[in-house]
């Protein structure tokens, strides 16, 4: 049931990084692949209509954490509090750049909200990935169950390490390529003429940077966290995760050439699921490994509440979660298609 | 509840004082939006069913309402996501330790209330064309559902912290006991229905108090389906919200937390036939409430139901159960209770005249009711300033103090810059939100459909782009 229960905050995660991850992407690109007003409001309609409920899954996710795993959620958003900060206000910041952007026929006003929505997605994609990168090195859980981590101390991973340090930005740099990567593909799909050629040349520089820094965190994560390769070689089962990702990734590629965006767009999802869940399954069963003592780390079954609260919990969550993919694929039936807008 | 925190004993170099700041400004600014998106829900959806029996006039209403609706909406969402993730990270121990109970009604206002209103938000508001009328009059009926739901599922946790019910305590943190227990509180009950009349009462202070001011620039065609609406559910909201939900909301009170009672009204000194102060000033130096005016008997009766029953003073309780900052209790309820009286007579002789056909031509009325529009968000804001101090000390009623749930490494440092944030923030959120609605409230509804744009599909624009060329 813990196991179960574990499975599920990483699936509804990396469900919210691939729907949320393709709106930062095209916040991320729209000042450079979008140039005229026009422009830009083709970016916002291709996103427009679905980047509230992407969000949702990460609120969804947090929801599921606390419920599940009280204390992991209790010892991580406490851990994290000045960085958990910023990413609220990015995202109130995000959210109304969205919605209020156009409310007024103003070039000034437009372009202000136009550079909030670029700089917002940007700092969150490397938000993100900074902190997965965090989550793998391990925060300074001590003997009292709780920690608390700087923004920054001397950018060395090691007992006590900053939020920042050379390991969690370069994951954070790597979230960044391969959210704008991913961003770029889905802006492909969704537009025409010449939003569609630059943002397909933008996926085209994306991907190979994709490829090298992801090449660089394999590496690196070797360095800072070994456990997670002899944890993912322990469970036969995730062996084909990395596999998977390793072809989704040559998909991307195969099909970006082909200028076959939309199949690359899958690809690029497939990609983000495997390597998310590869990278679940090698951190099993630890929630929060301690750089303190390995003692101290945070496991599921030590987050976990009582198994009556998780048994209900199933009930209603698969009853939930299959009517909120249902309303997903009503909203994404009914948004299908390049856009078109009206007028001048 | 932002004074309340401020008052608190402990100084500012303690982070309780910030965690509490913090909490209460965040939620109470976040709480501005929801009542009104809950009740002006209702009020599209009623408007959209007689728009579907052909009344063009409630047509043009709902449609002017879903736009105002559509930019509350936004605001309350993105305030709202910041409390999720506060539960975490301020108040760490809290999370902890009742996260297995509380986090069933978070989880599932996530799950089942969030994905329907995020999906059915851009439909309603530009799906009409596409839609169809049904599925049009569906796609509201699911957002109003939606945000209903999210509301009960935060009454249902907060009902479980003013009486907990459905948990076991066990390794010290508490688990999840009874599913339908901890559901179906009955204080969750009490306290939805108290407070979604007081959100339909805001709404339609909003939407009444709007077409007033309609009303009084000579615009009657913008106005009239507005103002019947607005007063005809204003009357009987506000009523409902004296009796019976309010009435049934201070018996749970005065049976659960009765040292709650006896500081919302100032009582000092316990015994039978206590009497109502209507008004007065608490001073608890010498345990008095000074300059009193009292309705004999009438706390008594109001509590139990019989005015020989005897109610507990402050003096029945140990000082450490009282709630801190009794004065603003004190104050809030009162506060409430006497909007709550003005609201029903304001809204009385407004149905009068309604009724009589005269409100139009009645302008101090019409007058009362535009400057009315702000004294439901401060009733609704002193009613939680109620809830919320009468449950002092505790965080979970007799189960856990707030002084004990905070977060353990967060300093007051780093409590006081984000709470700055948060209000540098909403600063900047209050400003645009009163801009936006402003210009909206002055353009009016549309009338005439046959001048009307043809509507773009709903999945060629962002969500809100009111003012597309």
């Amino acid at each position: 049931m813990i196991s179960f229960w574990y499975g599920v905050v990483a699936f509804m995660l990396s469900v919210y990084v691939i729907l949320d991850g393709f709106d930062f992407g095209a916040g991320i690109l729209h000042l450079f692949v979008a140039r005229t007003d026009r422009e830009r409001r083709e970016v916002l309609a291709a996103i427009g209509p679905v980047w509230d409920g992407n969000e949702v899954w990460l609120i969804a996710s947090g929801g599921i954490l606390v419920l599940a795993f009280p204390r992991a959620y209790a010892v991580g958003f406490s851990g994290f509090y000045l960085p958990l900060m910023i990413v609220l206000w990015l995202l109130v910041l995000r959210g109304l750049s969205i919605e209020l952007r156009s409310h007024l026929d103003n070039p000034l006003w437009r372009s202000f909200w136009d550079a909030v929505l670029g700089v917002a997605s940007a700092a969150m994609a490397v938000v993100l990935g900074a902190a997965l990168g965090n989550v793998l090195r391990g925060v300074p859980i001590d003997e009292t169950g709780f920690f608390a981590v700087p923004l920054f101390t001397t950018f060395r991973p090691g007992r006590n390490p900053g939020v920042l340090d050379w390991y969690t930005v370069l994951i954070g740099v790597f979230a960044f390529a391969a959210l704008a990567a991913h961003g770029a593909l889905y802006l492909a799909g969704k537009t025409e003429g010449a939003v569609r050629e630059r943002a397909l040349a933008a996926a085209r520089v994306a991907w190979p940077a994709v490829a090298v820094v992801g090449l660089g965190c394999i590496v690196c994560t070797w360095q800072v966290r070994p456990e997670l390769y002899t944890g993912l070689a322990a469970r036969a089962w995730s062996w084909p995760l990395p596999v998977l990702a390793a072809a989704a990734l040559a998909g991307v590629f195969a099909s970006l050439f082909r200028g076959r965006e939309r199949t690359a767009f899958l690809c690029s999802a497939a990609f983000l699921a495997s390597t998310l869940a590869a990278t679940a399954a090698g951190l099993f069963p630890l929630m929060l490994p301690s750089t303190i003592a390995p003692a101290f780390s945070l496991t599921a079954a030590q987050a976990a509440t009582g198994q009556h609260g998780l048994r209900v919990a199933l009930i209603w969550w698969t009853l939930g979660i299959s009517l909120a993919v249902g309303y997903a694929a009503f909203v994404y039936r009914s948004a299908r298609g390049r856009v078109r807008l009206d007028g001048p | 509840m932002v004074a309340a925190a401020l008052t608190s004993q402990q100084g500012v170099s303690d982070p309780l004082f910030w965690h509490r700041l913090q909490f209460a400004f965040t939620v109470t600014f976040h709480y501005l939006f929801p009542q009104l998106t809950m009740g002006l829900a209702l009020i599209v959806l009623l408007f959209r069913l007689r728009a579907f029996r052909g009344n063009a006039q409630a047509g043009a209403a709902a449609r002017f309402w879903t736009k105002v609706l559509g930019v509350n909406f936004v605001v309350g969402v993105v305030t709202g996501i910041p409390l999720e993730f506060q539960f975490g990270t301020n108040w760490a121990r809290f999370s902890h330790y009742a996260g297995g109970v509380v986090g069933q009604t978070l989880a599932m206002e996530g799950t089942f209330a969030f994905f329907l209103e995020s999906a059915f938000l851009g439909l309603v508001l530009y799906g009409e064309k596409k839609l169809g009328r049904v599925g049009h009059l569906a796609a509201t009926a699911a957002l109003f559902l939606g945000s209903w739901l999210s509301g009960y599922f935060i009454i249902a946790t907060n009902a479980f912290m003013q009486h907990p019910v459905g948990h076991l305590a066990v390794d010290g943190t508490l688990q999840l006991a009874s599913f339908w227990d901890f559901v179906l509180n009955e204080w969750a009950g009490w306290q939805f229905a108290h407070n979604m009349c007081a959100s339909v009462v805001t709404a339609s202070f909003v939407v009444a108090g709007i077409a007033a001011f309609w009303t009084l620039l000579g615009r009657e065609e913008d106005a009239s389906a507005s103002l019947r609406m607005g007063v005809t559910l204003g009357l009987i909201a506000c009523v409902l919200q004296l009796f019976p939900t309010g009435d049934r909301q201070g018996k749970l009170v005065a049976r659960h937390q009765p040292v709650a009672l006896a500081a919302m009204e100032a009582v000092f000194e316990g015994g039978p036939q206590a009497p109502l102060a209507i008004i007065g000033q608490p001073n608890l130096e010498t345990r008095t409430l000074e300059n009193p005016i009292y309705v004999p008997a009438a706390l008594s009766f109001l509590a139990y139901g019989s005015f020989g029953s005897t109610v507990k003073g402050l003096s029945d309780f140990p000082a450490s159960e009282w709630p801190d900052n009794i004065e603003i209790l004190y104050y809030a309820y009162h506060i409430m209770v006497g909007l709550g009286t003005l609201f029903i007579a304001l809204m009385g002789a407004a149905g009068v005249q309604l009724w009589r056909g005269r409100l139009a031509a009645s302008r101090p009325l019409l007058w009362a009711l535009m400057l009315a529009i702000p004294f439901p968000y401060i009733a609704n804001t002193a009613g939680w300033t109620v809830a919320e101090l009468g449950r002092q000390p505790w965080i979970i009623y007799g189960l856990m103090r707030t002084a004990h749930a905070t977060s353990p490494r967060v300093g007051a440092g780093d409590a006081a810059f984000t709470t700055l944030g948060f209000c540098g923030l909403y600063a900047v959120v209050s400003l645009l939100f009163l801009f936006l609605v402003g210009g909206e409230i002055a353009h009016g509804p549309e009338h005439a459909p046959a001048v009307q744009p043809p509507a773009p599909a709903p999945s060629a624009r962002p969500a809100f782009q009111a003012r597309e060329p």
